[in-house]
């Protein structure tokens, strides 16, 4: 017969956030974006800020964040949060507001929004997730994707004579005036996910701070994309994914 | 009671008082001529400083117009203004609009395309304001004036009717009435809503914060349940029916015993009302049908005036015959309809539509 184990109050570690909804995740076992959302959910509920966030999320895996944190949001076109997300924050400077986007969103559709944001110094703050592939619409090729990564439109590996090459758009933002923070972080171990917490609180403290814009990017995996195990993609991630995009603070000017 | 504020202005500068007066909570535009007054004159008039107005330049209409949808999923009463090719690139975000179904307003100075075109007045733009304009099926509320003044109330009327249908409207003008001075009354100035007034009123959907609200607010046009996607569908269809049945607007003018009818809107419509005066000054019984919704369409109107045994209809439009097919579905085959245009930025003068008028109907064999 099976051992009943109870799980004692003292030795409980983890429990599941309190704005996370019951909602069923259509994410694919592995994927970085549960834990994200996770994180986020836990941040904004420990800074007490539930009843004044304004989520924004455009086009991609995680149009359907709406589902999952239990906070007013919007679901922007693809590419557009930050022009979205400029406009809510103007009209209700004392909310928290934050976009969730893919790196096909803000890296390639969505350039121009998310830049002219960031140099305006919009109060926000822009989670990005990087999984160097657009996991929707079934894994084609991102401005993000590696050099010789095979992905749908790359079954050769990403070639740059053909494809051109990858791009780091959290350096490019860096020497924008309007910025003030930029970090990159990862959740593919449980030291990183805890890092990437500190991280989006970080921001999301700048924010509320008035002190300007706020870029967390996320090194995420895309286990169905790159059609590996969530173990083996974890593994990928470390061993080809850091390397180019390597984790730290960018650019670190909140008020100490 | 107070004295009217009566004062002399261009329609483009108007349009960005009216904006304020009205109680606009936020504008967001891009420079394009013929219609770059409207920022600049918001700019000059510093309403963040009096109304608490926000007014942003963006770096493209495709921003201006998502800048527009991020405001009035929070409830705010926001718009943008541009000209014909800038209103090409919010055509994606007017969809999601009318799909997620947020107020707003969208001004369209209209100029000669297609393309680049010219910075001169065009109607050219008809098919893309009424018809859609964008993927999906929906439709824009779209007001057509034909004076400053026009340009000023429409303003006003067209927050109203947005916010009653949850709508995005449009003011469908031209470079011609952005352009000219004429004489106008201002409204008293409108307080802005406050934010506790926004959430009560539009507390069924309005993504502000949960405030004090149980459950969240979710904007979006996303749903991938066919079956739930084509009750959405059907919901919208409803609404716009709803609007063909109460917010049809026209200005009939001569129409009692008129022969022929000239339909025309906008500044069109300003140089056809003196046709019609130069018609009867010769005797002929020409009337003017002016719509000022342009959807809704006066369809019932026009269809009157078909059924009533009017010979003939002229659609006179500053563009190659595109509100001729509406006029020609409301007469449905009961009377001839024609129609005359000029094109490329040129507008027709009076005598030149009569003598269409008379070319194309009265003395067509
Ligand atoms: C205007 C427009 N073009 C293309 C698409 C199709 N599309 C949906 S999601 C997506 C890519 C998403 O990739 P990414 O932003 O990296 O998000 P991920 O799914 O990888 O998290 C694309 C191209 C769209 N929805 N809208
Ligand atoms: S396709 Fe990729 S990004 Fe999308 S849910 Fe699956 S693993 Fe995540
Ligand atoms: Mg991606």
């Amino acid at each position: 017969m099976a051992e009943v184990v109870e799980i004692k109050q003292e030795n409980l570690v983890y429990a599941k956030p309190k704005l996370i909804t019951d909602n069923v995740m259509h994410y694919c076992p592995g994927c970085s974006h549960g834990t994200i959302h996770k994180l986020v959910a836990e941040v904004i509920d420990e800074m007490g800020l539930a009843d004044k966030t304004i989520a924004v999320s455009p086009v991609g895996c995680s149009v359907f964040a709406y589902n999952y944190i239990d906070v007013d949001w919007i679901q922007a076109a693809h590419g557009r949060a930050c022009a979205v997300a400029t406009a809510a924050k103007r009209l209700h400077p004392n909310s928290m507001v934050f976009t969730y986007q893919g790196d096909g969103d803000m890296s390639a559709i969505g350039t121009g929004e998310t830049i002219h944001a960031a140099a305006r110094g919009e109060n926000i703050v822009a989670i990005y997730i990087n999984n160097a592939i657009y996991g929707m619409t079934g894994g084609q090729m991102a401005p993000t994707t590696l050099l010789g990564m095979k992905t749908a439109t790359t079954p050769y590996g990403r070639d740059p004579r053909l494809n051109g090459y990858p791009y780091k758009i959290a350096e490019m933002m860096a020497h924008l005036d309007g910025v003030t923070y930029i970090t990159r972080q990862s959740v593919f171990n449980p030291a990183h996910v805890r890092q990437c917490k500190k991280a989006i609180r970080k921001a999301f403290e700048n924010a509320m701070a008035g002190n300007g814009f706020s870029l967390v990017e996320v090194v995420s995996t895309c286990n169905s994309g790159w059609k590996l195990s969530p173990v083996a993609a974890n593994k990928w991630l470390e061993e080809n994914m850091l390397p180019f995009y390597q984790l730290g603070d960018i650019k670190d000017l909140t008020k100490k | 009671m107070a004295e009217k504020e009566v004062k002399l202005m261009k329609g483009n500068e108007v349009i960005a008082h009216a904006a304020i007066r009205y109680g606009c909570d936020g504008y967001f535009g891009y420079p394009i001529t013929p219609q770059s007054e409207v920022m600049e004159t918001l700019m000059e008039e510093k309403p963040w400083e009096t109304t608490g107005m926000v007014v942003l330049q963006a770096e493209s209409e495709v921003s201006s117009i998502n800048m527009v949808y991020g405001g009035a999923s929070t409830g705010k009463r926001v718009m943008t203004s541009s000209s014909s090719p800038g209103v090409s690139l919010m055509s994606e975000g007017l969809s999601y609009l009318a799909g997620a179904e947020l107020p707003c307003v969208v001004v369209n100075c209209q100029r000669g395309g297609p393309g680049l075109g010219t910075i001169q007045p065009s109607q050219g733009d008809y098919f893309q304001a009424c018809k859609g304009g964008a993927h999906g099926d929906f439709h824009l509320i779209v007001l057509a004036p034909n004076s400053v003044q026009e340009m000023h109330d429409f303003v006003g009327l067209a927050f109203d009717l947005a916010f009653k249908y949850r709508n995005p409207a449009m003011i469908l003008a031209d470079g011609a009435i952005g352009q000219m001075m004429e004489k106008v009354v201002l409204a008293p100035q409108r307080p802005r809503k406050t934010d506790e007034e926004i959430a009560e009123e539009c507390k069924d959907w309005a993504s502000c914060g949960k405030g004090n609200r149980q459950d969240r607010h979710i904007i979006t046009s996303l749903e991938l349940k066919s079956e739930v996607m084509e009750q959405i569908n059907l919901r919208l269809q409803a609404k716009y029916k709803a609007m063909e049945e109460n917010e049809v607007r026209y200005e009939a003018i001569d129409c009692e015993d008129a022969d022929y009818v000239i339909v025309a809107f906008g500044s069109s419509a300003r140089i056809c009302s003196a046709t019609v005066e130069m018609a009867r000054a010769e005797g002929i019984k020409v009337g003017l049908l002016r719509p000022i919704t342009l959807y809704p369409f006066p369809t019932k109107a026009i269809a009157d005036l078909a059924k009533r045994g009017v010979k003939g209809f002229l659609s006179a439009e500053l563009n190659a015959g595109q509100m001729v097919q509406d006029v020609r579905l409301a007469v449905n085959g009961a009377a001839p309809v024609e129609h005359y245009g000029r094109q490329g930025g040129m507008m027709f003068s009076p005598d030149e539509v009569l003598a269409a008028l008379k070319d194309k109907l009265i003395n067509k064999k």
